[in-house]
């Protein structure tokens, strides 16, 4: 089943809100193999002048990935979820991720391109706190390998 | 950790090489810590019932790894504000462990914003498992 391409432009209700706990950040810090400081103490992270603990620069994946459900698991979509491949995956930060943030993530399909008897979707992510200020727009490129 | 210096910084400066260990437990606790449990990550059997050659790392694993070694590089995880990367080929995990060469270059630097743009590498195996991986760090 090819992906729908009336999908391009389409851009979803927000989802969330996301709450960023200071667990969350440390165990994702420590499955990276992370040492930085900021990411687990708090005395680290208001040195380095920032309000609480931060995220490493890929953990906006895990909200990206809770969002990017609703294109993926929408049946319209066409999307093959067990042939899924990551192929491209890009993170634009605004401002930190924080411990405390309570985060929205509004989903656009940017792209529908089919090619070699695959399907590549680009989707974008606008990740925002529910106070409406702007932390980081993630850019993810999936494969849906085809042939049987 | 200080913030590297943008003063004290050059085109051509050398990120790492650093060597990331990777084994099955480090999978399993990517998985519990982003969410994403995918058995392929996980069981072997299942990876290659798929027609993997073995369990095969989460490619934001890979990314993730890679990430830790900028931000040791920048002196603070905040100060990479970009961070983008293609997922040319999967890192095997068989049950005895594998492992990620890290290196990067400076490939730019921008007076205004005092921005460097880092180029990485990542290979497992002799292969490249990243392809155009690129960091803007904020220098001080």
């Amino acid at each position: 089943m090819a992906v729908n391409a009336d999908f391009v432009g389409r851009t979803y209700p927000p989802s969330g809100p996301y709450p960023v706990s200071p667990q969350a950040l440390a165990a994702f810090a420590s499955a990276v193999g992370s040492t930085d400081p900021v990411h687990t103490s708090q005395e680290a992270a208001r040195e380095a002048g920032y309000r609480d603990v931060i995220a490493p620069p890929t953990f906006a994946v895990t909200l990206a990935q809770e969002c990017d459900r609703q294109f993926i698991e929408d049946p319209e979509a066409g999307v093959d979820f067990t042939r899924v491949v990551h192929g491209e995956q890009r993170f634009v930060h605004h401002r930190p991720i924080t411990a405390g943030d309570e985060v929205l993530g509004t989903l656009t399909v940017d792209a529908v391109r089919q090619a070699g008897g695959h399907a590549m979707v680009t989707t974008r992510i606008e990740l925002a706190t529910t106070g409406g200020e702007a932390l980081c727009t993630s850019t993810s490129t999936i494969v849906i390998r085809g042939g049987e | 950790m200080a913030v590297r210096a943008f003063a004290q910084t050059a085109v051509g400066d050398v990120v790492g090489p650093r060597t990331v260990p990777v084994g099955r437990a480090t999978l399993v606790q990517y998985a519990a810590a982003s969410g994403d449990q995918n058995p392929i990550h996980q069981d072997e059997s299942f990876a290659r019932s798929v027609g993997l050659p073995d369990v095969i790392a989460h490619g934001m694993w890979t990314m993730g790894a890679v990430g830790s070694v900028v931000e040791e590089w920048a002196g603070d995880g905040g100060r990479v504000v970009e961070f983008g990367t293609r997922f040319t080929k999967p890192v095997v995990v068989p049950q005895s462990g594998s492992q990620v060469e890290v290196t990067g270059v400076v490939k730019t630097l921008d007076g205004g914003s005092r921005r460097a743009t880092l180029e990485l590498t990542a290979t497992s195996g002799g292969d490249k498992v990243l392809g155009r991986c690129l960091a803007v760090v904020q220098l001080d």
